[in-house]
């Protein structure tokens, strides 16, 4: 374009590519998603923390180290201790069979594995009162042999395990699928045994799946509620975990207590949101994981 | 090998052979697990139900109460779960097309419902959308917590991840060149996100709809703080079976979660028919 044309016709309009939005548009767009996620996750994250704050950080500190507080505390730090190995465990085996092998019913297998997620929190706890109450066939017998499952720690671990049942296998299953069989095959015929393959070859390799997958699994085991709030009894200081100890809290209108045993449950959310965004930094979507 | 195979298809196997050795340890204590965990309690609840006969069956169904809280469990789920779509669907595609400042934390935020404890976010939704909260006092004389609006407010928040992480790597994988192709064409914007990007995403928005309903459907303890548990107005399904425990009514109970199994199975189902329509439409998911 000549100097004359130029003068004649003003400065061209800015380039601007038609497959893209125009710039008001995606300034509306950007907005109303912002707005969005301030009304709905932003601001109860904050407000869990204000709340907590309300009165100052002694209240704050005395909510937390009160004696109940600290017996929930030490109960869900407990029960996430044996709930995640358990899991971790089966997620590994599960994992290994289906990822490795090709056999009958394998999709079944993966849809039951799934069947916690479409499970509601209540029913998950409620089987287990079915299985395990006064008016059912084991609990006659348990309680002959003076065994309680219910309204004590085995049932609030066993309703845990249902609850966070698929996490580790469900990371795990499409990582393995998609390293295939290759390098367990090359270390066997090297002359690798079983153990020394899973150890050196498949377990460095699903390493960081496998912790993305510890990671979700723990957060859910420490903050399940509905499934332990079935099976758990309400016994303050002894079947109490961090989530029944805040309902507890807040409906006896204790809200600064209520959100300081909270606050802490959501800075486990954060730690966990935290770790989640550098594995996935790290290492890429496809290393840590698909969706859930 | 294989040419025994062919030899002799009739010969039914487990498993098509391997060198890799542990199939029978794993798939075994897996099985052995899952029945424990999962499949004889699941079991029992059945066999409970089915104890109860029809008529003790009906008779939990037909009662009001019964009918009046899977209502309003249903349909907040499914009014919330279109909120999802469409806001989890702007969401994902602002997370995925624009660069802002404070992206990458916006999409680490979007996963806090999966982290976040249920009865942690019930209380500060409760907080928050209350006549005296911070978002509750805005929209006064119009009340949100304690109403069923509040119960959709809750399912909103844990139904969100869902739609965005389903849409989100299917917008990824999206071609620009099929949108400048329309573009040229002579489409317009609108026209071309319309007619040539939403068809492509349909089935992740879908199952994204599919699982935010799921999960909105059996979801407690973010929704109780919230609801107010009137009976016939804001009681949840869920919370119905606690009561029927409570007061040792056990068939209540059982009957109830009976009817919300059998509807979940249903959807778990029809999430999956809509993947593999997915996959024979498109050769992924």
């Amino acid at each position: 374009m000549s100097e004359d044309a130029r003068s004649v016709l003003g400065n061209p309009p800015p380039f601007r590519n038609p497959a893209d939005e125009r710039p008001l548009a995606k300034i509306l767009l950007i907005g109303l998603a912002l707005v969005f996620l301030a009304f709905f996750l932003l601001l109860p994250l904050v407000s869990v923390f204000v709340e907590a704050f309300r009165k100052g950080w002694s209240e704050y500190y005395e909510a937390l180290i009160e004696p109940d507080a600290a017996a929930a505390i030490r109960l869900t730090l407990l029960v996430a201790a044996i709930s995640v190995p358990l899991n971790l465990v089966f997620g590994l085996c599960a994992s290994w069979a289906i990822a490795k092998f090709e056999f009958k019913g394998k999709s079944f297998l993966i849809t039951l594995i799934d069947l916690p997620f479409s499970i509601s929190p209540v029913i998950s706890g409620l089987v287990y009162v079915l299985l395990f109450g006064s008016n059912s066939l084991l609990g006659p017998i348990l309680k002959s042999q003076g065994i309680t499952i219910l309204f004590a720690v085995p049932g609030i671990v066993l309703a845990t395990v249902f609850v966070t049942f698929p996490f580790v296998a469900r990371e795990l299953i499409p990582l393995m699928e998609d390293q295939g069989t290759g390098d367990e095959e090359a270390a066997l015929s090297l002359g690798a045994s079983g153990w020394q393959t899973f150890w050196y070859v498949t377990l460095p390799n699903i390493k960081w799946g496998l912790l993305y997958g510890v990671l979700l699994c723990n957060a859910r085991a420490m903050g399940e509620f509905g499934a332990v709030s079935v099976v758990s009894g309400h016994i303050r200081g002894l079947t109490n975990t961090m989530p029944l100890h805040v309902e507890i809290l807040y409906n006896e209108y204790n809200f600064v207590a209520a959100f300081a045993v909270a606050s802490l449950l959501a800075l486990l959310a954060l730690v966990t949101l935290a770790l989640k965004t550098l594995l996935e930094l790290r290492f890429g979507a496809g290393a840590a994981g698909g969706r859930h | 090998m294989i040419h025994n195979a062919t030899a002799s298809p009739a010969k039914w196997r487990l498993k098509r052979p391997s060198i890799i050795p542990g199939f029978g340890l794993t798939l075994g204590f897996s099985l052995a697990y899952l029945s424990i965990i999962i499949l004889i309690p699941v079991a029992g609840l059945l066999w409970r139900t089915a104890g109860l006969g029809w008529s003790g069956f009906f008779a939990v169904l037909t009662d009001q109460r019964t009918q009046d809280a899977l209502y309003i469990s249903f349909g907040t789920a499914f009014v919330a779960a279109l909120v999802n779509v469409v806001f989890g669907t702007v969401v994902a595609w602002v997370l995925t097309r624009y660069n802002f400042p404070g992206r990458r934390l916006i999409d680490a935020i979007v996963d806090l419902p999966f982290a976040l404890p249920t009865a942690v976010a019930g209380i500060a939704l409760a907080a928050l959308y209350a006549p005296n909260g911070w978002v509750g006092s805005l929209f006064m004389p119009f009340r949100i917590a304690f109403t069923p609006l509040g119960i959709v407010v809750a399912l909103v928040f844990i139904g969100l991840p869902f739609v965005v992480r389903t849409v989100q790597p299917v917008m990824e994988e999206l071609d620009r060149e099929v949108e400048e192709a329309a573009a040229t064409l002579g489409a317009n914007r609108f026209q071309t996100i319309s007619r040539v990007i939403l068809p492509g995403l349909t089935p992740a928005i879908l199952t994204g709809f599919a699982l935010a309903f799921a999960r909105g459907v059996g979801e407690y303890g973010s929704v109780i703080f919230i609801a107010g548990n009137i009976p016939y107005v804001s009681e949840i399904a869920p919370l119905l079976i606690v009561i029927r425990l409570e007061e040792f009514n056990y068939a209540g109970a059982t009957a109830i979660a009976t009817i919300m199994l059998i509807i979940s199975f249903v959807m778990l189902f029809i999430i999956n028919l809509i993947q593999a329509w997915n996959r024979r439409r498109y050769g992924n998911v």
